[in-house]
């Protein structure tokens, strides 16, 4: 950044101290932001870091808990997302939110209608949009309905929308993260003339490349506080990366390996559809059709995945989130329909019920507790017999075995330290950890044969993660099979017996973790690196 | 003292505000008309003069408590796991009039009889319910719409039945079409004798007490067993709390939408049978409309739970009574519906206000027990 130039002038944003916690959590701590006017301001870390916490914090949408923001040299407080727009802040979020079924124009002044006797003044409306979109090169027709845009289109329009209210500093949530390569890069061209014209833009990413292309500074962030300020014509990707996931070695790993000659789970060119699940036309098979979709270049959201896991073996799944993890997960547990082969111990099956696959014994950790692993308005022991309301303790011919369940709820809240008043206590009285701690003990319940374990350790304290690692790898010694995925690279690196890297739907790589860095994982999992070094 | 007992503590309370505040509102309303609200109250408890008027009145509204408690199970099933079943009208409807047409058609030793009755009720309602279950599961149609469009087919339906294919003899100089009349086993015995244990008179008026108060107590026991004890309740449960959660967990959606539907709608099927088994005998044109949809507000008002529900159909048959002492009293009787709409909307309001202080008592009761509540640094 040109220091001379700007000294004098105000920061557009500072962010001194911030601190935002959440029951159990601390979600952002001791953030400390100086965003100088007329820049590309990129903030960076990895899933769950805190930037969307800390973004909404900066749009008013949460209130911190400590620390000071100032707009422009003067300190502000946010009750409401208008307060924040008052001062010239606009945020583009990653999901856009447009109306389909009117016109870009109409959307536009959706909230700011300019009014002409108590009617909409099209006029003036359109003549300000026109305004906007030449002087910062937004081109897109006002008359054009939202459903007939194609995805580059809509976020030009979120982002008029913004700067028709007036906003001088603009927050884009992952923006890139819906584009194709192109639309990224007419995207940072706008993003440069918005800056030609002396706006601020906050550019939140987690991938590399783009951010090194187009920001005038980078802020680190990593676990809930601001780790490093960085000039991009300074870093490489491999340095982001490492600030980024902290290159400290995880604690207590286990090399001795355990991993059998028995396959549990062997997956075999799996492939999911973007668009819907098809059945495979007549006669031409499954693979054949599969080679059809790649042909006429549909986006597929798995892409012909293979892979096995033996027993005593945890095999790592990683890769930036949205490349086809949850997919590959749900595709195994039978609740998201897919081409290609699932087998179990040596059985097919690809075509049972989520219920069989459950009782044959596969254990789910699923990536996000409270929507998929979770009542939360039920008691611990009503959560003990979800998933496991065919199998003993918790069945009883056609009843709830509310005495065994209860029973066996005990002695998981003994065995894996749930630190909660009773059984009867509501799951969402209990921190984010004890939740994890209790899916952890349920799921390992009943000698499961193979276990998905997905951001086992998300959100969740130091102490219950470290109690979790050591439950993942004595089942493991136990002979158990684990698919780990997981976004913390340490995590990935200290637990796995072998690596997998997913991009784009597409095992791109099987690499060792007793000879890769955070920092090389992260090249592969952000594209950087190409190919499968080391097999 | 026991979490749940808290809860439900809670509630209680709650609903008793609810309840007073709707007797605030009301009261004003009757003012604005132009009545006192000391009459009015009088008016709901003036159960008559006479000891016969009183047995008379007090059988009155436990016979109209008992369809509506019926009804109010059958939207709760529902409910429970968010299916909302508009169709109780329609399914109720439809239910009864095949009933009383089937019952009327044969003879049998009265358990068999009234057996056969409640069988076909059921099953009528519950078939009925099949179509928009099946119509959500195969095509996802919105059940709401289509159990509403299916009201109308079902009313008009029944209406048609009456007039034509299940019609009985209209007797010289009657107004009223019904079915052929129920056999004398196809009644249901009544329960008049429990007056006289209290040392009242028994109650004369439309056919003194219900019977089938029994059968809905029965009813009421059984749907608690199978939503609080059963596996089959649990995967209602978990639908209804967190439908990605039970699919996840291996609960088949389309099989649990299929099964609480046609629960639901089997259970609406006997709703009307109290009336034609312990009063009419049949189906007539002038049988009581409305009870699926008084169901949906007895169901919210009981918070989808057995006992709760039979409250909720005791105060709206309480208020539901008093509506010609009221019209003596010179006070609108239309004063009761703006009771029972305030009161819905006040205790749906209360139920959200009392479950969050119970979930926060609750949270913080586990912080404090746990010691410590101090958080740890982590990525949220």
């Amino acid at each position: 950044m040109s220091a001379d130039t700007l000294a004098t002038a105000r920061p557009a944003v500072e962010l001194e101290g911030i601190t935002k916690r959440f029951p159990g959590v601390v979600a952002n701590h001791d953030i400390c932001i100086t965003v100088q006017p007329g820049t590309v301001h990129a903030i960076v870390g990895e899933n769950g870091a805190g930037k969307s916490t800390l973004m909404k914090i900066l749009y008013g949408m949460q209130k911190p808990d400590e620390g000071t923001i100032k707009i422009n040299g003067t300190e502000v407080s946010f009750r409401t997302p208008s307060d924040a727009i008052e001062v010239g802040i606009g945020m583009v979020h990653q999901h856009f939110m447009l109306a389909d079924n009117f016109t870009v124009l109409e959307n536009i002044v959706l909230g700011a209608e300019p009014k002409r006797a108590g009617r909409l003044d099209t006029a003036s409306a359109r003549r300000r949009i026109i305004e906007l979109a030449e002087t910062h090169g937004l081109r897109v027709d006002p008359d054009k309905l939202v459903e007939d845009l194609g995805v580059g289109d809509r976020q030009r329009v979120e982002i008029l929308k913004v700067l028709y209210r007036g906003a001088r500093i603009l927050i884009l949530d992952e923006p890139t993260a819906v584009l194709v390569p192109q639309e990224v890069d007419e995207l940072f061209q706008n993003l440069r003339e918005l800056k030609a014209e002396g706006l601020t833009v906050i550019f939140i990413s987690h991938k590399l490349d783009e951010v090194l292309g187009i920001a005038d500074a980078i802020t680190v962030i990593r676990r809930g506080t601001t780790v490093a300020s960085v000039d991009p014509r300074e870093v490489t990707a491999r340095q982001l990366a490492e600030l980024m996931v902290g290159s400290e070695l995880p604690t207590a790993e286990t090399r001795d390996s355990t991993v059998t000659d028995t396959v549990a789970l062997r997956v075999s060119h799996l492939t999911v559809e973007a668009d819907g699940h098809h059945p495979p036309p007549k006669g031409v098979g499954f693979a054949g059709y599969a080679a059809r979709l790649r042909e006429e270049g549909k986006r597929l959201l798995l892409d012909d995945v293979t892979f096995q896991v033996r027993k005593g073996e945890i095999l790592g799944i990683a890769g930036v989130e949205g490349n086809g993890q949850s997919e590959l997960i749900e595709a195994i547990m039978g609740i998201r329909p897919a081409h290609g082969l699932v087998e179990l111990d040596g059985r097919d099956i690809s075509h049972w019920s989520t219920l069989k696959r459950r009782e044959a014994g596969i254990g789910y950790i699923p990536e996000d507790r409270h929507r998929q692993g979770l009542l939360l308005e039920a008691s611990l022991w009503e959560n003990r017999v979800l998933g496991h309301q065919t199998r003993k303790p918790a069945r009883r011919g056609i009843w709830v075995d509310r005495k065994a369940s209860k029973a066996d709820t005990q002695r998981i809240i003994e065995a894996y330290d749930v630190r909660t008043p009773s059984v009867e206590t509501l799951a969402l009285a209990l921190s984010g950890g004890n939740q994890q701690k209790l899916i952890v003990g349920r799921e390992m319940s009943g000698d499961p044969a193979f276990l998905i374990a997905a951001h086992p350790t998300r959100g969740v304290d130091v102490g219950a993660q470290a109690a979790i690692w050591d439950h993942l790898r004595n089942a493991r010694a136990a002979g158990l099979a684990v698919l780990l995925i997981s976004a913390d690279l340490d995590e990935l690196i200290g637990l796995s017996d072998c690596i997998q890297v997913i991009y784009r739907g597409r095992l791109v790589a099987a690499l060792d973790p007793c000879e890769i860095t955070p920092e090389q994982l992260g090249g592969y999992m952000t594209g950087a690196i190409a190919g499968n070094e080391e097999k | 003292m026991p979490a749940g007992l808290n809860r439900a503590l809670l509630t209680v309370v709650g609903a008793a505000v609810a309840v007073v505040l709707a007797i605030a509102v009301c009261s004003v309303a009757i003012v604005v008309a132009g009545g006192s609200p000391i009459d009015a109250l009088a008016a709901f408890f003036d159960f008559g003069e006479s000891a016969r008027a009183q047995s008379n009145s007090v059988a009155t509204l436990l016979n109209r408590a008992v369809p509506l408690f019926i009804a109010g199970l059958a939207v709760a099933v529902g409910f429970r796991m968010n299916l909302f079943n508009i169709g109780v009208e329609g399914q109720y409807r439809i239910a009864a009039i095949c009933a009383a047409f089937v019952g009327s058609t044969f003879t049998a030793p009265a358990p068999i009889q009234i057996t056969v009755i409640i069988l076909v009720a059921a099953a009528v309602g519950g078939l009925y319910a099949l179509i928009p279950a099946v119509m959500k599961v195969t095509r996802g149609v919105n059940e709401v719409i289509s159990t509403i469009m299916l009201n109308y087919i079902a009313i008009a339906l029944s209406a048609y039945l009456l007039r034509e294919p299940f019609a009985g003899e209209r007797a010289e100089g009657q107004l009223n079409t019904t079915t052929p009349p129920l056999p004398e086993s196809g009644m249901f015995p009544d329960l008049n004798f429990v007056f006289e244990w209290f040392g009242m008179l028994p109650p004369t008026r439309n056919g003194g007490l219900w019977g089938f108060l029994l059968v809905a107590v029965v009813l009421g026991v059984v749907i608690w067993v199978v939503l609080e004890r059963t596996r089959f309740g649990f995967n209602i449960k978990a639908s209804g709390l967190n439908g990605p959660a039970a699919l996840a967990s291996g609960v088949n959606p389309k099989t649990m939408i299929i099964a609480a539907m046609m629960l639901s709608g089997g259970i609406a099927g006997l709703i009307g049978l109290p009336e034609i088994l312990g009063d009419r005998g049949a189906y007539t044109n002038n049988f009581t409309a409305g009870l699926g949809f008084l169901g949906i507000a007895v169901a919210l008002l009981g918070r989808n739970k057995p006992v709760g529900i039979a409250f909720a159909a005791l105060l709206f048959a309480f208020l539901d009574r008093a509506q010609g002492a009221l019209q003596f009293a010179d006070i609108p009787a239309s004063v009761v519906t703006i009771i029972q709409g305030a009161i819905v909307l006040l205790v749906v309001v209360a139920n959200e206000v009392t479950n969050r202080i119970a979930l926060r008592i609750e949270e913080r009761r586990a912080a404090q027990q746990l010691g410590r509540n101090t958080p740890v640094e982590v990525a949220a």
